[in-house]
């Protein structure tokens, strides 16, 4: 009966609001009102409180107008005899206990104790939100199981984590049962956490939940275009789109309930294993409300039939789990049965196309030693050759499959894979051995997902495996000579050579103007997306987000516009951008939708730009980090004198090329300077400049933090920029 | 004398036997004296509008002296009386419009804007610039634009747009949009005095318009600004029947239908000199109650107690401790003067449309309101004393009411959430059936309050959310049934479900009779809120009133009607049957019109059928009968939803 859920969820918010103002307290008398709040590196303040209140929490004065609204939203408790309707009442409560639970995450910040220790990981930055979130949003995760509470047995978290994790559902967790936590019960059973597997523990206490419903909101925020305060919005965007559910195990606490409460505004129903009262009739949420009494083994089942979700777990028949959720997950040494490559033996990977009478499908081949002819700690040599046909397959279209392998088989559990061509390294982990794991089922690990993933232009695939040293070497050098083939071919290829650009407009969902145009010297702005990438998505979805578009003729050569292209961006853009130029920051930039790699930002003073890539959180010259920056240029807009783009385009003949090119980069963060420094240096000498010299006259967060000492750094140093032509 | 026959209520029961021994004549007894009713009258057919008449068609004589014909003769009398439920409802409207106008300018002192956050929404929808304005200056145009709508000489109504688009295009083509509220009582006087109008088809028509000019038109309005002035009602606890009436307390009862003096009159009896007064005079002090719509009125915003319905305002004042009856504008009898002259109840008509001979008469207005209510509170306070015995039944039932078109969304999403959908998805997934209005007076012709109780009681039975105003909300009151608990026990299966997960009362009480507006905002918004039909005609919706008084419940059904809505009378007491085209017409013809019907039934069982049936057939219209798998989504289907 909802009565005692409605009467618990009330009573639990006034002890959260209780809890944040005692907090509060503690924090003005130890740190004074003026003190800043935060969470890490976040441009959304305290993310639900600015997403439902549009209040930016920026000091401690600022959350004690937060206590005025969560007093205001506390309902009076339910009568037992003639009650008036809670129902409203409740959801409300809920809300002001996500505020105070916010306020008292906030407030740990500041007294402790700290949310990041230990397992805790604590609310996630924007940098997680824009590599994460952005999944929710286009599909590659279907949602989040919000898990509160702890599993009554280790094995039990384990099932439990596992089955979310081949439905490629991201793992919140927070709250305790009997002084135990779900987090830690899978560390205990041997499970990696983090948001590279998808299972997050965000705190032992039931407050860290909050940070689940914030990087919700906050998902609402960056990527459904929703302004901070338009709650309304954001709650149906939620309801609608991110599906999210609470799994509640162990005793569901009055503290809990308002949780849950808070949850269930946002759509995200309440599955339990307990016995508690059930709320079954639909409407603030697609489903049920709240489900109980559910079976360890079926909660997961049921949790995303109450959600009203469809997943497809991929059935690649192999001895373990396989999902998206498994692509993040390490193997240590000690935990590795086998390894290939990484220095230690030669290992290769490569997919070719042959003629379709030359490829048996399905077939998969070991040549060479199996895992049961070796010890667990071995290493072998590796060749993975994929030998595709397909009426529309072309050759052009092999190394876009080959990047696949990468992600194929990370994605089965406990098999690692990194790198590409021949640097590649793999693990097979103890554990999937012991599974019955073996060196063949790469193969049918390939075969699989090129079926699934590319069966508009594959339709037979056979692989061939060697794990002999002496063929590996041999056809090393066969693979060696189609590299450099390709590379030749890609070298060759300039926005010159070819007739037609590739669109992107696949980040439409969440910046509905915005159209990524890709061409061979400018990949798209999120690095995913070459030129050949985006000609065999369209072959693959022809209606897709990738369409042709034919240049047509030049309109500025230098700017980088030509006729049918604006045309093309005029009509996709719903008639909000007139013109594109490919080559400039300045003039008709570029738009970005809020995935870029990097931003680069003008920085007047210097004649020059910075760039900042999303891996840096620091403070940048141009006055802000890169998480208020992704604000200002994101979202489908052209915003002269800053432009998105993947870390491979500054490197490019192409890029700025309106504006003098890479000689303008003045400042990037001393990581990414090093992580493109060879790129950067060839190309530096290409335009006759002393690319060595070049380099180091960038300046770098260790000799500038501002502008001002940006300009100093390159005055001193005799910077390029410093006498080129104005930029604008 | 069976008083079983007069009323279903132990409570009046106990009073009718009361009056019975000590001679005291009420409405039972009148309506006894004046058996046997004229038969002309009760089907419509008689008409007294010109001289040369009174005519009345019978066999032998099937024109009337000007030759009007029978269908003429009924459709007029229909039309004459949906004008005056429709002025009744108006003029009410006008009343606190006025008041309202005052109370912006700062010229009515004890009245101001209570409801900021409302006179925001109807400034918006009325185009009123709200930026760097007071509430004061928002309201003054409001209040001017509202006045308009009386008695604008073009244009249409401008509520109308709340209605689904459909529903204004079908009032388009049938050319009954209503204009100012005046212009269409004026016009429907006109057509049907004495050689005007005589299509009967016609006259019908334009009862929709004149009736459409209430609903989405007075009371509309009258609704909203109250709303404004005094605080829009959210649910809250009340209690209900004559055992209200306090034995050791100043009793005073407000009656009538306008908040405007029993706002005050509240607010005076609650002021602590006064209350000192009371208690000097050996009160423990002033207990003020409502009979009638006052009541729905008072109860809803302030939790002031309900003494009783229609047909009880004599039997309070015959308890013998009333010390004050206060009465304003409709459904007062004159028979309560002639009551309160057996008692020491004081009576005082204090309304300028309605005076009372033999009793005094105190004009109310915005300019002397708090005087004027203080000093009919003293003259109760001076009464006290004057009490003799009293006969105070012990019956009571607490009840949750208040339920508007705001709060009802607010308690199915809270602040964040508000909005109809958990209502329209339980619909559609058919635990709860459809929704029913069950509305209007109480008749002395049938016992009092058991039609309402009865049909109240077999639609939450079979799984229908029951809406109720105006005198059936008492009704449902007075038995528990607004009692979220015990009624819950009443609901069939799937609307008690759902009534748990709200924590509502299956039957929910929404206000006063001009009330009515508010289920046509909160139908509009319903079908807005998808899922339920493009129209009010494709909602799985029924409205019934089976004790109908008042001219207003024959303009309330009308409107209902013409908005799409199938509506059930008692049959014995619709008096407009005497024409069979007239009949057929309403009763059918109108349906291809409007979408919506008049039927016609006593008992409330088959009542509760035919509506039931009507509401099934919009589900299976709706495709609502078919088996509904659960849907889960892929996210292409995700990115489909409309946000």
């Amino acid at each position: 009966m909802s009565r005692i859920i409605a009467s618990a969820a009330i009573r639990g918010a006034y002890d959260l609001a209780n809890e944040a103002r005692e907090m509060l307290a503690k924090v003005i008398e130890e740190k004074g009102k003026d003190c800043p709040v935060e969470f890490p590196n976040t441009a959304y303040c305290l993310p639900v409180i600015y997403s439902m209140l549009g209040i930016e929490v920026s000091t401690v004065a600022d959350m004690e107008t937060v206590l005025v609204e969560i007093d205001g939203l506390l309902p009076p408790h339910v009568d037992e005899n003639v009650w008036t309707p809670y129902l409203g009442p409740a959801l409300d409560a809920g809300m002001a206990a996500l505020f105070a639970e916010e306020i008292i995450e906030a407030c740990k910040y500041l007294v402790g104790p700290d949310p990041v220790s230990g397992i805790w990981l604590g609310a996630a930055d924007d940098l997680i939100l824009r590599e994460r979130g952005i999944q929710f949003v286009d599909g590659s995760a279907p949602g989040f199981a919000a898990i509160v509470g702890a599993a009554p047995d280790v094995q039990t978290a384990v099932d439990i984590a596992l089955k979310c994790q081949e439905r490629s559902l991201y793992v919140f967790m927070a709250g305790e049962t009997n002084g135990t936590t779900m987090s830690e019960q899978l560390v205990e059973g041997g499970i990696q956490l983090g948001w590279e597997t998808r299972l997050v523990p965000f705190g032992k206490d039931i407050t860290a939940a909050v940070y689940a419903l914030g990087f919700a909101a906050r998902a609402a925020l960056s990527f459904g275009g929703v302004q901070c305060g338009d709650f309304h919005r954001n709650l149906i965007y939620n309801k609608d789109r991110v599906f999210a559910f609470v799994m509640a195990l162990g005793e569901v606490t009055d503290r809990w309930y308002a949780t849950a409460a808070g949850a269930i505004n946002f759509g995200f129903p309440v599955i339990a294993d307990t016995d508690i009262p059930e709320i079954l009739p639909t409407g603030v949420c697609t489903y049920e409300h709240v489900v109980s009494n559910i079976p360890h083994e079926s909660i997961v089942e049921k949790c995303i039939e109450v959600r009203g979700l469809k997943i497809k777990i991929s059935e690649i028949d192999i001895p373990v789990a396989y999902s998206p959720a498994f692509e993040g997950e390490r193997i240590r040494k000690d935990e590795m049965y086998v390894e290939f490559g990484g220095q230690r033996t030669p290992a290769f990977e490569l997919l070719k196309m042959l003629d379709n009478s030359e490829v048996e499908d399905g077939k998969v081949e070991v040549f060479g030693p199996e895992v049961d002819s070796v010890e667990v700690g071995a290493k072998l040599p590796l060749a993975i050759v994929a030998e595709v046909s397909g009426r529309k397959m072309q050759s052009d279209f092999e190394p876009v499959l080959e990047r696949q392998f990468h992600t194929f088989i990370n994605e089965a559990s406990g098999i690692w894979h990194m790198g590409q061509r021949d640097i590649i390294w793999v693990r097979l982990g103890i554990e999937a051995v012991k599974a019955g794991f073996k060196i063949a089922h790469l193969g049918t690990i390939l075969h699989g997902m090129l079926h699934d993933q590319y069966s508009a232009i594959v339709d037979k695939v056979q692989v061939k495996i060697y794990t002999g040293e002496e063929e590996v070497l041999k056809l090393r050098e066969e693979a060696l000579a189609i590299y450099t083939a390709r590379n030749a071919r890609l070298a060759d290829m300039t926005d010159e050579s070819v007739d037609t650009f590739y669109s992107c407009t696949l980040c439409q969902s969440f910046a509905p103007t915005h159209v990524c145009v890709i061409t061979p010297e400018r990949s798209g702005l999120c690095g995913a997306y070459t030129w050949l990438d985006g000609r065999a998505a369209f072959e693959i979805t022809p209606t897709g987000p990738n369409q042709p578009i034919s240049k047509g003729a030049p309109v500025d050569n230098k700017l980088g516009q030509w006729e049918k292209v604006n045309e093309f961006i005029n009509s996709a853009s719903q008639g909000k951008i007139e013109k594109m130029s490919a080559y400039s920051m300045i003039e008709d930039p570029m738009t970005s939708c809020g995935c870029f790699e990097c931003i680069s930002a003008l920085l007047p003073s210097t004649n020059g730009i910075m760039i900042v890539g999303r891996e840096f959180a620091d403070m940048t010259p141009c006055g802000m980090k890169f998480s208020t920056l992704a604000g200002t240029v994101g979202g489908g807009n052209q915003v002269p004198g800053f432009i998105g783009h993947s870390k491979y385009y500054i490197a490019s003949k192409k890029f700025i090329s309106a504006e003098g090119g890479i000689q303008r980069i003045v400042w990037m963060p001393a990581a990414l300077k090093e992580e493109i420094k060879d790129e950067l240096i060839a190309k530096a000498n290409e335009m006759g400049l002393d690319g060595e010299k070049f380099v180091t006259q960038i300046a770098d967060e260790t000799n500038a933090v501002t502008e001002e000492e940006v300009v100093e750094v390159i005055s001193a140093n005799g910077h390029p920029a410093m006498t080129m032509d104005s930029m604008f | 004398m069976d008083v079983e026959k007069r009323s279903v209520d132990k409570a009046a029961q106990k009073m009718i036997n009361v009056m019975d021994e000590a001679g005291i004549e009420n409405v039972w007894d009148r309506l006894e004296k004046q058996q046997p009713q004229c038969g002309f009258g009760k089907s419509g057919v008689c008409c007294r509008i010109c001289s040369m008449g009174p005519c009345r068609i019978t066999k032998k004589a099937s024109h009337g002296v000007c030759g009007a014909d029978v269908d003429t003769i009924v459709a007029r009398a229909f039309l004459r009386a949906v004008a005056g439920g429709t002025s009744a409802h108006s003029d009410h409207g006008r009343t606190v419009a006025e008041v309202f106008l005052a109370a912006a300018r700062g010229e009515a002192k004890d009245y101001r804007i209570k409801d900021s956050v409302k006179l925001h929404v109807l400034a918006k929808e009325l185009e009123v610039e709200t930026k760097d304005r007071s509430d004061n200056e928002i309201a003054e145009d409001v209040g001017k634009i509202a006045l308009g709508e009386f008695g604008k000489s073009e244009g249409t109504q401008l509520m109308v747009k709340r209605a689904p688009k459909p529903r204004q295009e079908i009032w388009e083509k049938q050319g009954v949009t209503p204009r100012a509220i005046d212009r269409e009582v004026v016009e429907a006087m006109h057509r049907s005095t004495m050689g005007v109008d005589q299509n009967y088809k016609s006259l019908l028509r334009h009862a929709s318009k004149t009736a459409l000019a209430d609903g989405w038109g007075g009371s509309m309005l009258a609704t909203d600004l109250q709303d404004i002035l005094f605080g829009t009602p959210s649910p809250g606890k009340g209690e209900v029947n004559l055992g209200v009436i306090s034995s050791d307390q100043v009793n005073i009862i407000v009656h009538g239908h306008d908040p405007l003096m029993s706002e005050i009159m509240v607010d005076a009896a609650n002021d602590p000199e006064i209350l000192e007064k009371a208690k000097a005079a050996g009160a423990k002090g002033i207990n003020v109650a409502g009979v009638c719509c006052t009541a729905n009125e008072m109860l809803v915003r302030h939790g002031v107690p309900i003494a009783g319905n229609f047909m009880c305002q004599e039997l309070a004042i015959a308890t013998g401790a009333i010390e004050m009856m206060a009465v304003d504008v409709q459904c007062v009898m004159q028979g309560i003067g002639k009551v309160a002259e057996k008692f020491h109840t004081k009576l005082f008509t204090t309304a300028h449309q309605a005076e009372m001979v033999g009793v005094e008469h105190i004009p109310f207005d915005e300019q002397n309101a708090m005087e004027t209510a203080k000093k009919m509170v003293i003259a109760a306070i001076d009464n006290y004393k004057n009490r003799g015995d009293v006969n105070i039944p012990k019956e009571k039932e607490t009840g949750v009411m208040g339920f508007t078109n705001e709060s009802i969304k607010y308690m199915l999403g809270g602040r964040f959430r508000a909005s109809y959908r958990p209502l329209n998805d339980n619909i559609m997934n058919g635990k709860i059936r459809g929704i029913a209005a069950i509305v209007g007076c109480t008749n002395p012709k049938v016992p009092m309050d058991s039609t309402h109780i009865a049909l109240s009681k077999e639609l939450i039975k079979r799984n229908v959310l029951v809406l109720t105003t105006g005198c059936a909300t008492v009704a449902c009151g007075k038995c528990a049934m607004l009692h979220p608990k015990e009624a819950l026990e009443l609901a069939g299966e799937g609307l008690r479900e759902v009534c748990e997960t709200v924590g509502m009362p299956p039957i929910l009480a929404c206000g006063s009779c001009i009330d009515n507006s508010r289920l046509l905002v909160a139908s509009s918004e319903i079908v807005a809120e998808g899922g339920l039909g493009e129209d009010l005609s494709e909602l799985p919706l029924a409205g019934a009133c089976l004790e109908s008084v008042t001219e207003k419940a024959t303009a309330i059904g009308q409107y209902f009607v013409a908005s799409g809505v199938y509506v059930i009378f008692g049959e014995d007491l619709f008096q407009y049957m005497g024409s069979e085209n007239v009949a057929n017409y309403l009763l059918g013809g109108i349906e291809e019109d409007f979408g919506g019907k008049w039927g016609l039934e006593n008992d409330p069982i088959k009542a509760a059928e035919l509506m039931l049936a009507h509401i099934e057939s919009k589900r299976d219209a709706l495709g609502l009968s078919d088996k509904q798998e659960r849907k889960l989504y892929t996210m292409e289907e995700r990115r489909a939803l409309e946000l």
